[in-house]
């Protein structure tokens, strides 16, 4: 089988406003699909109807080959398990959260109920923590958590809202890591709403870019980030997207000349006007200028910190404006305030075409 | 009268500690009468505050809103309609119920309906109720992720059930009106001290507050501990 789900002129309206319009979509079988797109584009109301915990207004549904009419919609939550962005938890410990889906059916003894905790846990690397209190864990933790207690269900299609967002780098790849291998090793199809472009490109195998409620594209990675695409472009320049002149080099990589005082390298061959991004968790602030293979290294000075939870957005000023994601730690640790100068280093490798 | 009250307390903890079969039997009525009261109440109550905290259809507001309202009805007003319908002459007469500790059950889980509804309701509304759709994401049947709604609210239905209870074990207006204070038949605390005052036994009038308050005291008191632990 290769198509898990279809989607055939899905609509969800909310009185007068549509969250989805016209929506078809196929979910293959054993891959991992990215429903991209900014906040507000229809990404949670898409993927609870795929949870089965809303219905559509109207359209047809297909897992497999049966279709699901709007009052089988308990069908899908056999089938699916929908991991929220928020995470919510019941009022009890680690263990008994994660345990709750196994804990509703007589099929699993004790035993067998804890050796599957215990199993999913390690799997986001949270052992040891099944007797602590949900609701006292951090953030990321309280994430990890989340996606354990969906894991533990071993069900076919696993999805995903926005499960690291706001979170610091390390729970990100924790997070990642997990995703990936249960859809290697176990061959969970997965489907995640992200409004990371990266995330999708480095993550999924398929991209399905979603804006104001309508799939505006849709098809492998390649497909969707390997062309110049409008859509794509109005929610990546949101942070560090730089148009420039690009002139290759004779080591086979680009310089691109953003302005008199910037000059990026990037590792491709490009001659001519581009656009270039650069994630904001790839670039190192350091209070002095390192000594590195990286060969993007900028005097700058901070013009914003924005909390963000864990993590904190620093923008700097380096003849351009640069944002970069560090952790509260490193802000603290490095003392790091608006004014203070600043070096921004990133290897040519994470500048990336748009 | 400060005579009255010292020999009052003095003479309840005589009372109390003397096995005073008397005062056991309408103390073990009253525990029995409200106790029954407040399983009925909860029965019916729990499932209308459950349909009441998660669903949401036309008139629920208004349901809700009557039942806040009921909360402070009058007991004398409520015995006497229940009086009203089971005398011999009322509709339910053929029952044969008034003057039986079960109608002042019945009579006293009706008052705390009310009480039971709206606080239930409440305390179903304070929950997050994406863990509805999380329970329900997980497998759970509707019906499932009710129940663990209403296991997240418990801390508040335990509120709920004892508040209840107390209205019930100290209210007098049902069990006079409905129970007729018959000797070995229907004598609860409230009515029996309503009568000695009456005979202006105020001695034994108080050795019987000091009971009620006692009993109510103690249990909130250990429920709140239990809650705690």
């Amino acid at each position: 089988m290769a198509e898990l789900m279809e989607l055939h002129n899905m609509w969800k309206s909310f009185g007068a406003v549509n969250a989805l319009q016209s929506v078809n979509l196929t979910i293959p079988h054993g891959k991992i699909t990215a429903l991209l797109g900014p906040s507000g584009s229809g990404k949670t109301t898409l993927l609870r109807i795929l949870a089965g915990l809303d219905t559509p207004t109207r359209g047809e549904l297909f897992y497999g080959n049966t279709q699901i009419a709007a009052n089988e919609q308990s069908v899908l939550r056999q089938k699916a398990t929908l991991v929220f962005q928020k995470s919510v938890f019941f009022h009890t410990t680690v263990y008994n959260n994660v345990a709750f889906g196994l804990q509703l059916k007589d099929e699993f003894s004790k035993e067998e109920i804890s050796n599957k905790v215990g199993e999913a846990l390690a799997l986001v690397r949270l052992e040891g923590v099944e007797k602590r209190q949900a609701k006292k864990l951090s953030g990321g933790e309280q994430q990890r958590v989340s996606l354990a207690r969906a894991l533990v269900l071993d069900r076919e299609l696993l999805l995903l809202d926005e499960p690291t967002v706001n979170l610091d780098p390390k729970n990100v790849s924790i997070i990642e890591e997990s995703i990936q291998r249960v859809n290697q090793e176990r061959n969970i199809t997965i489907v995640l709403a992200t409004h990371n472009m990266f995330q999708a490109e480095t993550i999924s195998e398929r991209v399905a870019l979603l804006i104001d409620g309508t799939i505006k594209q849709i098809g492998t990675n390649q497909d969707v980030f390997g062309k110049s695409n409008k859509f794509l472009q109005s929610f990546a320049r949101l942070e560090n997207v730089f148009s420039g002149t690009a002139k290759p080099t004779k080591e086979g990589a680009s310089i691109i000349e953003v302005n008199q005082h910037l000059k990026i390298e990037a590792a491709f061959n490009k001659h001519g006007k581009v656009s270039v991004h650069v994630r904001p968790e790839d670039i190192l602030l350091s209070a002095e200028s390192l000594k590195s293979s990286a060969r993007n290294v900028f005097k700058g000075t901070i013009v914003g910190i924005t909390d963000l939870g864990a993590i904190a957005k620093i923008t700097v000023d380096a003849g351009k404006k640069f944002s970069i994601q560090i952790t509260k730690k490193s802000l603290t640790e490095m003392k790091l305030n608006v004014g203070s100068e600043i070096f921004l280093t990133f290897k040519a490798s994470a500048v990336r075409l748009i | 009268m400060t005579a009255n009250i010292v020999d009052g307390v003095i003479k309840a903890f005589q009372l109390i500690f003397s096995l005073d079969p008397e005062v056991y039997r309408i103390t073990g009525l009253s525990l029995y009468v409200s106790g029954l009261a407040v399983v009925l109440a909860t029965l019916w109550s729990i499932p209308i505050a459950t349909v009441l905290g998660l669903k949401t259809f036309r008139g629920r507001k208004f349901i809700r809103g009557s039942f806040s309202a009921f909360i402070g009805i009058p007991t004398v007003v409520l015995g006497l309609i229940f009086y009203l319908i089971f005398s011999r002459s009322g509709p339910l007469g053929f029952f044969g119920l008034l003057y039986t500790p079960l109608l002042i059950s019945i009579g006293q889980a009706v008052l705390i309906t009310p009480i039971l509804i709206s606080f239930i309701t409440s305390a179903i509304e304070a929950i997050d109720m994406d863990l509805r759709d999380l329970a329900r994401t997980l497998g759970s049947t509707e019906i499932q992720a009710s129940l663990s709604i209403l296991r997240e609210a418990s801390g508040g239905v335990i509120l709920a059930i004892l508040a209840g209870f107390n209205r019930a074990f100290a209210e007098l207006g049902v069990a006079m009106m409905v129970g007729g204070n018959m000797y070995n038949r229907t004598r609860v605390l409230t009515t029996a001290i309503a009568l000695e005052t009456g005979k202006a036994e105020i001695a034994q009038s108080i050795a019987l507050g000091v009971i009620l308050v006692g009993i109510v005291y103690v249990l909130n008191i250990t429920i709140s501990y239990l809650r705690k632990r």
